[in-house]
């Protein structure tokens, strides 16, 4: 035994080697958020993750576990195929703003009105990162965008879609809750309503489902410290932080 | 086991999936496969399965993706315009080598269409309806017992070759009962390392960036399974061809039209017998080609404007004249105008 002791290490389910994402970017924060999370509540052989179509499409290259890549949108549709033949497995759908509120968002109602035993990751950066920038559902009004060049307009294309808000009209979800990964103590309670999501899946609970606000520094044009500031002080007051459903089943 | 039951087109594949070891079946209503859907809600709960009505018919060809990933034999149904919205995932399926069947019984299109049986749907099914270089096989009934007995082979065909299996059988096969032998089970195993769900860390993706010839590979390596079905699955049925001076060549529902028509000439002295195509995708060039050898014309009869006629052309490759005679929209051709037909070319 040394005398060394092991205080932080690298997560077990995380795989070795470098993610593509840009600086400052949040994925890899959930994505190790994730990993710790299944890691302490010994998941690791039995998780399997359904990536999206988006910047996290290549989610399970950074994962020791099971991974499952969906078509644009049909997460939620893939996770529920994989859940009802694999029941005591751990299926997580993690999903960004465009595969979740626009082109899945049949998926997205459905799986959680059926009350699917899963459990849903939904990065919310209010930009179609991949893809070079465009508008999201989640875009703010007046951002400005590559397919919004002078500002989301309300008039033209809509507010920004709050997706808690619209699953808490769903009486299936048994967890719904908003966290952001823009700064420490956040971050640390990103990690508790993800292991809390995550956990009630392992108990048979249901459907859980965590929005983290994210940043995207490179298609927002703003640096990696005024991304998390911008984060702050524009989307968390129309998408406030905070518990939306903590069902005991 | 050989009892025979009557039973709609629709429900005798419904049970021969469940012989066939299916436990997972997703589907969206529309007429007229809806005995299908119904036929596995209340089924499948029996053997255990899960039956999931799902919000679209591509949110239930996804579910079918995520069951068939997970290992499990897996499948769904629709008509024409569902099938439309199938197409991405089956493409999907198609890239990531994921084994199920899909059964299309289609009805009178383009757009809304009607319900009525139709084969408007050749193209689709046995061209791709959905984006990128794959095949997908495609088995046509002609009655119910082919359409149980031939939903029990797609089965082991899609385990097999890791293929989406179609079966595509029109309307009027969907809704006519027949006395149907119920199949038996075939109890083939096969190997399903990949899935994910069984301690493997496995990943099931169709996303190749990387390296830059890797989706080209990839390509290669379904063409050679694709090359191997074409070798191994040619299936078709043959009537009176041996002294026919005229060959009819039609499959599903207006094949069993051409077989009565085929009666009706010879009673009148025509020599003339049918060719009908079975599997579709690999279509059966080769058999085609030899047995028309000495023939004068081939008749080919469609519920459409003429789509398999592409296929029977490409498979006599110019050696004796295709003629044509279809209908399209839901309607049915008579015996008698195949007749008149074929007694105009005495």
């Amino acid at each position: 035994m040394s005398s060394e002791e092991i205080i932080y290490q690298k997560a077990t389910s995380m795989s070795q080697g470098e993610t593509h994402y840009c600086p400052g970017c949040t994925h890899g924060t959930v994505h190790k958020l994730i990993a710790e999370c299944l890691d302490e509540i010994n998941m690791v052989d039995d998780a399997i993750v359904i990536a999206p179509v988006g910047c996290a499409v290549l989610i399970y290259d950074y994962f020791q576990i099971d991974g499952v890549e969906a078509a644009h949108g049909r997460a939620p549709a893939v996770a529920t195929g994989v859940k009802r033949v694999h029941p005591d497995k751990m299926v997580i759908s993690y999903q960004g703003d465009g595969d979740l509120l626009a082109i899945g968002m049949a998926e997205t109602i459905h799986a959680a009105n059926r009350g699917e035993n899963i459990t849903v990751i939904f990065v919310n950066n209010a930009i179609y990162g991949m893809t070079g920038g465009q508008m999201a559902p989640t875009t703010m009004v007046g951002q400005k965008t590559t397919t919004t060049p002078s500002g989301r307009q309300p008039d033209d294309v809509g507010l920004p879609i709050r997706a808690c808000e619209l699953l808490n009209t769903l009486e299936r979800p048994v967890y719904i809750e908003r966290v952001s990964c823009h700064n420490s103590p956040n971050i640390l309670k990103a990690k508790k309503a993800i292991k809390k999501a995550l956990l009630n899946q392992k108990e048979g609970k249901g459907y859980s489902f965590v929005e983290v606000l994210a940043t995207c520094p490179t298609n927002w044009g703003l640096s990696p410290k005024k991304s998390y500031d911008w984060l702050e002080e524009t989307m968390i007051p129309y998408y406030p932080l905070g518990n939306f459903r903590d069902k005991e089943v | 086991m050989s009892k025979k039951i009557l039973m709609k087109g629709n429900e005798a594949a419904a049970e021969a999936a469940i012989i066939a070891g299916c436990r997972y079946y997703f589907g969206y209503p529309i007429t007229p496969q809806n005995e299908i859907p119904e036929y596995m809600s209340k089924r499948l709960p029996e053997v255990g399965g899960t039956f999931i009505q799902a919000e679209s018919e591509t949110a239930a060809i996804n579910m079918v993706f995520g069951a068939s990933a997970s290992g499990a034999r897996s499948m769904t149904s629709s008509s024409s315009p569902g099938i439309s919205l199938k197409q991405e995932g089956i493409s999907y399926l198609a890239a990531a080598q994921l084994p199920c069947v899909v059964i299309d019984i289609t009805r009178g299109g383009p757009g809304l269409g009607n319900i009525a049986g139709s084969q408007g749907d050749y193209f689709q099914a046995t061209r791709g309806g959905g984006h990128g270089d794959y095949r997908v096989i495609v088995l046509a009934p002609a009655n119910c017992q082919e359409l149980a007995d031939l939903t029990l082979k797609a089965f082991d065909l899609a385990d097999e070759y890791r293929m989406v299996v179609m079966i595509l059988a029109d309307g009027f096969l969907g809704q006519m009962s027949e006395p149907v032998v119920l199949p038996e089970p075939t109890n083939k195993v096969f190997n399903k390392d990949w899935a994910v769900g069984i301690g493997k860390k496995n990943k099931v993706a169709s996303l190749i960036l990387s390296p830059e010839d890797g989706l080209t590979k990839h390509n290669y390596v379904l063409k050679e399974i694709y090359d191997r079905v074409e070798e191994d699955v040619r299936l078709y049925e043959e009537y009176k061809l041996d002294d026919a001076e005229y060959m009819l060549c039609a499959y599903g529902s207006s094949a069993r039209i051409c077989k009565q028509a085929v009666e009706e000439l010879r009673s009148k002295g025509v020599k003339v017998g049918y060719f009908r195509p079975i599997s579709l995708w690999p279509f059966p060039y080769k058999e085609l080609k030899a047995l028309s050898v000495g023939k004068k014309k081939i008749l080919t009869v469609e519920m459409s404007l003429g789509q398999m006629i592409e296929d029977v052309k490409l498979a006599v490759e110019g050696s004796i004249p295709v003629d044509f005679y279809g209908i399209p929209g839901g309607m049915i051709p008579t015996p008698e105008a195949i007749e008149e037909r074929v007694l105009s070319y005495e």
